[in-house]
């Protein structure tokens, strides 16, 4: 890929290597408007991290990107995401299609309460994989960086797990089943700093095949993985607006808008 | 230290020092025996207390005892008169004739042949109820049909009898012709319509319980809804919903008022719901209305059916905790 160069809201890439096009993306929770307007280019590939202060509507923004708002009653949204020029938010795209694409990792880690080979598996059960799903779980597994340590207890309940392997064991679930995007809605804030770090390497390792969209409340983390960083922040009225999107280096270097500086040098949030 | 040329012999540093620790041992001792006194009222308010609540417990335990007691004593009496063996093998249970048999056979299999109709109609539809009002129906029309289906629990069993007789009987009468007045079926059905709501009301607590992260992880990974219900929410929550069938299970095999209503009151060896069959509880219930003298065998009979019927639901009850252990899944 050569090197962007950006625009406020834009980072322009090559064709072809666009992961996701949002377009004018608003969000509502009832009668709330949470996330106003947002329009960005997700490259594929990299790293992408959202921060922003605690409410500015980064983790709201990450869930409608597979479309997971449909499941919250009362939640509503308008826009456009587009991949490959499909619109997956148009009345014929099925967002369980969606889902099975874009895969996500949640805050907390959220293990079935089953073991760990069946909820590896699960997401190829529900998918009608045929084939050898003992391969693929293993595949996944040594994928999430987790196989040496789970390989001799892999029908033991996956709750037995400390915290940072549950949260692997959610990556690897996700990975199972293939899919090209993954969202990661603050995967490490419930881990320790040596967890931590391992997810962070992994997330490295993971990037140069898949497309990952981080929301972190950690600037350090931002810093550390993302190859892009989007900056949020909710306004007066708490509607979260993307205040300035750029590679990583630019935002934590040289901010263009006020607000970002302000944010990244800790005089706000 | 000197003032106005008194010499103040207290007032020496070393004094000074002497006093302010006198006093201050003066108030931690204070302090504590007024820690002392408020302790030793709120030990006894403490032991009151415990003691109330060990009386309220110890109440229901020695109830418990109590019974348990009766039934074995009188049940003991019984089988010093009567075969275990006959008890367990016989076929007829004629203890009012003067041929007497003393087979509970025909007792025992009425009561499992209505309480499994009970059953065949209240598990899949109290399930399905309890998935559609946790899963599928909207939180605003859940919260009104939730309680319209618990007045089902409120309304009496002897309503529910009458109903079977003389409305549920008379309409199956019009499909099946060889239905008897008195049968098992409608007698089975209106008793599962009976504890529909004690599993559907159980359940779907216990899905409500599912933790909604687990429910997002399927989601994300690409499960229709069904498939979240069925391989997410039921799994999570199946020991609730054991323990509701087996609730309800107990609650099919204790019921009277149905079964003596509408079901017969001739103890007959018989797998046929459409003919008319008495339960266990429908026979105790016949003996202690009627003028059987206190000790004879005729009045040890009741407590015997007691004790089969109270072994019967404790096995249940024994089963649904192991079956509760080994399919459970825990979750944070």
């Amino acid at each position: 890929m050569t090197a962007p160069t950006t625009e406020r809201r834009h980072i322009v890439v090559p064709p072809g290597s666009v992961a996701l096009r949002l377009e004018n993306l608003s969000v509502w929770y009832g009668a709330h408007q949470a996330v106003r307007d947002i329009s960005m280019v997700i490259p594929e590939r990299s790293i992408t991290a959202i921060i922003g202060p605690s409410g500015c509507g980064k983790s709201t923004l990450l869930r409608a990107l597979n479309r997971l708002h449909d499941t919250t009653p009362g939640a509503r949204v308008a826009g456009h995401v587009w991949r490959n020029g499909i619109d997956l938010y148009a009345p014929t795209t099925d967002p369980v299609w969606v889902r099975r694409h874009i895969g996500m990792i949640f805050q907390r880690p959220n293990p079935f309460p089953k073991s760990i080979f069946d909820n590896v598996a699960f997401g190829l059960r529900v998918n009608g994989y045929r084939g050898n799903v003992a391969e693929q779980v293993e595949q996944a597994l040594r994928a999430a960086a987790l196989w040496d340590e789970v390989k001799d207890k892999l029908h033991a309940n996956a709750l037995a797990l400390s915290g940072g392997q549950q949260q692997r064991l959610c990556i690897a679930r996700a990975l199972a089943v293939k899919p090209e995007i993954l969202l990661m809605d603050e995967p490490c804030s419930a881990l320790d700093p040596v967890a931590t770090m391992r997810i962070e390497d992994l997330m490295r390792e993971l990037a140069k095949s898949y497309t990952i969209v981080i929301v972190t409340h950690n600037m350090q983390q931002a810093s550390r993985v993302s190859d892009y960083t989007a900056f949020m922040l909710a306004g007066e009225d708490r509607i979260g607006e993307l205040i300035e999107y750029a590679p990583t280096r630019e935002i934590f270097i040289r901010p263009r808008d006020r607000r970002t500086e302000d944010y990244i040098t800790g005089r706000i949030g | 230290m000197a003032m106005d040329g008194v010499p103040d012999v207290a007032y020496t540093p070393e004094a000074a020092r002497l006093a302010v620790v006198a006093e201050r041992q003066e108030r931690i001792r204070r302090t504590l025996q007024g820690g002392l006194a408020q302790d030793r009222r709120r030990r006894i308010r403490e032991s009151v207390i415990t003691g109330g609540l060990f009386l309220a417990a110890a109440i229901s335990v020695l109830t418990t005892a109590g019974i348990i007691y009766t039934l074995g004593i009188e049940t003991f009496h019984f089988f010093q008169r009567v075969s275990i063996v006959d008890f367990l093998t016989d076929t007829q249970w004629t203890p009012l004739f003067t041929e007497k048999h003393f087979g509970i056979a025909p007792l025992a299999v009425a009561t499992l042949l209505v309480s499994s109709i009970a059953m065949l109609v209240s598990l899949p539809l109290g399930l399905l109820a309890a998935i559609g009002l946790a899963e599928y129906l909207p939180l605003r029309l859940a919260r009104v049909i939730k309680p319209i289906l618990e007045i089902l629990a409120g309304v009496p069993t002897v309503v529910y009898g009458y109903f079977a007789l003389l409305f549920v009987t008379p309409l199956l009468q019009r499909f099946i012709p060889n239905l008897q007045v008195f049968n098992v079926l409608s007698a089975g059905l209106v008793m599962g319509i009976m504890i529909l709501p004690l599993v559907a009301s159980l359940s779907q607590d216990a899905m409500l319980a599912v933790p909604q992260s687990l429910r997002e992880a399927a989601y994300a990974l690409g499960a229709t809804k069904l498939e979240v219900v069925w391989r997410v929410v039921v799994p999570a929550s199946l020991s609730g919903i054991v323990a509701s069938f087996i609730l309800a299970v107990s609650r099919a095999v204790g019921e009277t008022m149905i079964v003596v209503i509408a079901m017969g009151n001739t103890p007959r060896l018989s797998f046929n719901p459409l003919e008319q069959m008495q339960a266990m509880t429908a026979y105790i219930v016949q003996i202690s209305l009627g003028d059987t003298p206190h000790g004879t065998l005729e009045y040890q009979t009741i407590f015997a059916v007691g004790t089969t019927l109270f072994l019967i639901t404790m096995v249940l009850n024994l089963l649904s905790f192991r079956l509760l252990r080994r399919f459970r899944e825990i979750y944070q």
